[in-house]
């Protein structure tokens, strides 16, 4: 099995786990760690495809995976107090009239 | 060339000088609106005499730069995130304005500005943008940007952040889709993509995936369930931009890719589905809307059901003597559903402002206090319903005709349903507000300049239908559609 | 997992199956990819000499893509902003019981951590690093500085809104400038690419930095005096 094709596997396999939780999950903070779950499969899939059959890996894929990062950092941060205020205002740490 | 950087870093710079200066944000931000209706208005006219534009980030080549791109169809969406843009800019000067209403504080006010401007450079960048990874980012910052702005209203906080979840799902698979391509084609420019993208395997599960994630966004029956509580909770000037160009971005991000790099993969089959999901949009929305207590919920559903005549347009474009209506057709809606939904969210912000309520039940008494608003949502709905002269007459129309004239019969039967039900949702509103005043409920008398900025946007539903003819040759500049014959089509 | 108790058995067996076809309709299309494709890395091996910088991704993020990587400086504004306008920030407040370890600690770490911090950003001019990885590191010093309380004091007045600005609003600024030099947007002039992407990039170090502080510290400074 190709290394491209490991880090291919453990990207996607990531990026189902994560959507599992996100869907299934009520607490909203784990809601948050599997949509940070995701984006690392994503990313992992990125670095996989940067890299295969022993050249030097490709440095867009990279470049875009830092991109990516900033944005999941900045999304989660805004997620996390917002998770923050529903608890204050609603009680539980859980979206009302949940999915 | 220029007035594309123009569009895209004046509303950066006006976020951070507003964020910096507050005080001067109202100056600054009116500064800033100005300038960038100048602009669209300057580049509509640009691209109809010149033809489309195209420019590289960075002066390098694609695909190592970004590039950016404006046909007739950017600078009209250019224009509609213009116009709806000053009448938000305008709207906001009395909804946050000094005596405002009391659960409206000096914070939420504060953070509107920069928050708004930067929402707005994302809209345009994203207009212009012929790069599918840059459009990941622009979708990013608008998002972000639209959930901060929803957060501002105290209760709408767990609407912010379901919609933040349910976007960054939607960002997940679209970032995914772009790797793929990336990884297939080895470039992430629209125009190279357009010609590299052939139908295999990984080609497939990239547009499947940037499909679901768009339609996310875009809140498409069946995953539309996050956006009435985002919109009817936000604050009204937010509202207005959300449900006008918000989410119509994120369609035309779709329209774009399906039109362009899976122009190949576009089987009926799918389109298909797609005006299956947008039929469900149509008749789902529109019997919430009729059922719905409050007034701004009663539109944020309006917004679910009317989405959904836009993706009537995916199974007609297959059709080789449809295809070039219909895709006039829903870009007409789009286009004057923006200005009429923008109107009608501003005006349902006037009345929330002057009642502080907005159950649909207790607007007895508008006709009389808030005449000019009364006449803003007449006008809106006369849109909503599709009748002429309103520009979703227009659209409606070329939909119609393109219906009949693929062949695909039934779209028309979803499109007439779909008028008749906003008629029913649009006259129950009407019929309470136009009933007199029963006895004293408290009543704020809200700035003018809020209800004639609503009455503004609802009118300029209307001059798109009169006005047809001038706009829709510029939507002809750089179609890859061909041209409209309007001989072909006269009402 | 507590949660999923909630649903009917058969809806979850439902979605986890649906979540593995999609695991495996991805692999099936990644292994289907196999043949390299090259990307664009010759391109930027290529145009990297006149890049200003000499590390790839350093030129790719500033220079090739800097369009991306400055509406991205934009993201983290509209965050912190959000953050902002939620309330006010919330920190540990002070006790009775100081911790020895976190103030030694503290005390040791932060010029360590400052000095690396410009030394990354140095560094990113010729390998792996840059005004990202730099602030990063910056917010590491300024998240412990706030975990001891009365340390770091966030005021909110001018000169802790324009640091917060000042990397995007530079990176704007050049990004427009420079179109008054015959170039195009983010073209930079040739001779001067490699000090205007370090001026970027330190001014967007301090900004990162400080953003991120602010986010984990999770809302709106209190108002202070002009410092």
């Amino acid at each position: 099995m190709s290394q491209f094709l490991w880090y291919a596997m453990v990207g996607s396999g990531l990026f189902c786990i994560g959507l599992l939780g996100l869907i299934l999950q009520r607490h909203l903070l784990r809601r948050i760690l599997a949509l940070n779950v995701m984006g690392i499969g994503v990313f992992l899939i990125y670095v996989a495809l940067a890299k295969r059959a022993g050249l030097l890996p490709d440095p867009v894929p990279h470049a875009m995976i830092l991109t990516g990062l900033v944005v999941s950092v900045s999304a989660t941060a805004l997620g996390l107090v917002l998770v923050e205020r529903v608890q204050r205002l609603h009680g539980r740490p859980e979206l009302p009239e949940d999915s | 060339m220029n007035l594309m950087v123009l569009l895209v870093l004046t509303p950066l710079l006006g976020a951070f000088c507003t964020f910096v200066l507050p005080r001067q944000s109202r100056l600054l931000g009116m500064a800033v609106a100005l300038v960038l209706v100048s602009a669209a208005l300057a580049l509509a006219w640009q691209v109809s005499s010149s033809g489309p534009i195209r420019m590289v980030a960075g002066g390098w080549d694609v695909p190592l730069g970004i590039g950016l791109y404006a046909d007739g169809w950017s600078a009209l969406m250019i224009c509609l995130s213009a116009s709806v843009g000053l009448g938000t800019s305008l709207y906001s000067l009395g909804y946050f304005g000094s005596h405002a209403n009391n659960h409206i504080d000096k914070s939420t006010s504060a953070g509107w500005w920069p928050l708004w401007l930067l929402l707005w450079a994302a809209l345009n960048a994203l207009f212009l943008s012929s790069d599918v990874f840059n459009l990941y980012v622009t979708l990013e910052l608008m998002g972000l940007a639209a959930v901060a702005l929803v957060a501002l209203e105290a209760h709408a906080v767990a609407a912010a952040l379901r919609y933040l979840l349910v976007g960054l799902l939607g960002s997940m698979f679209y970032l995914l889709g772009v790797g793929l391509l990336y990884g297939l084609y080895g470039t992430v420019d629209m125009a190279e993509l357009s010609v590299n993208v052939q139908s295999e395997p990984a080609a497939w599960v990239a547009m499947a995936l940037m499909t679901g994630g768009l339609l996310l966004k875009a809140a498409l029956f069946p995953l539309h369930f996050w956006l009435p509580p985002a919109h009817a909770n936000a604050p009204a000037p937010v509202s207005a931009v959300l449900s006008a160009l918000v989410v119509k971005a994120a369609f035309y991000v779709l329209l774009r890719l399906w039109l362009g790099p899976f122009e190949s993969l576009a089987t009926q089959q799918v389109g298909q589905l797609l005006g299956v999901m947008g039929a469900g949009a149509v008749l789902w929305g529109s019997v919430q809307a009729l059922l719905a207590p409050r007034l701004k919920l009663v539109v944020a559903y309006s917004t679910v059901a009317q989405l959904g005549y836009l993706f009537l347009l995916f199974p007609l474009l297959g059709s080789t003597e449809a295809g070039a209506i219909a895709w006039y057709g829903g870009i007409w809606l789009a286009l004057s559903h923006g200005l009429a939904k923008a109107g009608l969210f501003m005006a349902a912000g006037t009345i929330m402002h002057a009642y502080g309520h907005d159950r649909v039940a207790d607007l007895s008494g508008t006709g009389q206090r808030l005449p000019v608003t009364l006449f803003a949502i007449g006008l809106a709905s006369v849109n909503l319903m599709g009748l002429p002269p309103s520009g979703a007459f227009v659209g409606k129309f070329l939909l119609l005709n393109a219906a009949f004239v693929s062949g695909q019969w039934w779209w028309a039967l979803v499109l007439i349903t779909g008028g008749v039900l906003a008629a029913a949702y649009s006259f129950r509103i009407l019929l309470h507000a136009f009933r007199n005043q029963e006895s004293g409920t408290s009543y704020h008398k809200p700035h003018p300049v809020m209800e004639w900025s609503s009455l503004a946007m609802a009118v300029g539903a209307i001059l798109l239908g009169m006005f047809s003819a001038q706009p829709l040759e510029l939507l002809m500049v750089g179609s890859t559609l061909g041209e409209l014959t309007l001989t072909e089509v006269a009402p | 997992m507590t949660n999923p108790e909630r649903l009917r058995p058969l809806t979850l067996i439902l979605i986890v199956l649906l979540v593995t076809g999609v695991a495996g309709i991805l692999l099936w299309a990644l292994w289907s990819m196999q043949p390299v494709a090259s990307g664009l890395s010759l391109q930027v091996r290529e145009h990297l000499p006149v890049s200003g910088v000499n590390a790839e991704v350093t030129a790719i993020l500033m220079n090739f893509r800097g369009y991306d990587t400055l509406l991205e400086m934009a993201v983290l504004l509209a965050a912190l902003l959000g953050v902002w306008h939620l309330g006010p920030l919330q920190l540990p407040q002070a006790d009775n019981h100081p911790d020895p370890i976190l103030e030694t600690l503290v005390r040791f770490l932060t010029p360590v951590i400052i000095l690396v911090t410009g030394y990354v950003l140095w560094l990113g001019g010729h390998a792996v690093g840059g005004a990202f990885q730099a602030g990063a590191l910056l917010a590491g010093a300024g998240v412990l500085l706030l975990m001891q309380p009365r340390v770091l004091v966030l005021r909110d007045h001018l000169v802790l809104r324009i640091m917060i600005v000042a990397g995007a609003a530079l990176f704007t600024f050049v990004a427009g400038m420079v179109m008054f030099t015959g170039g195009t947007l983010l073209e930079y002039p040739k001779q001067y690419a490699g000090a205007l992407i370090l001026l970027i990039e330190a001014a967007s170090t301090v900004s990162i930095g400080l953003i991120l502080t602010l986010l984990f510290a999770g809302g709106a400074p209190r108002h202070g005096d002009k410092e």
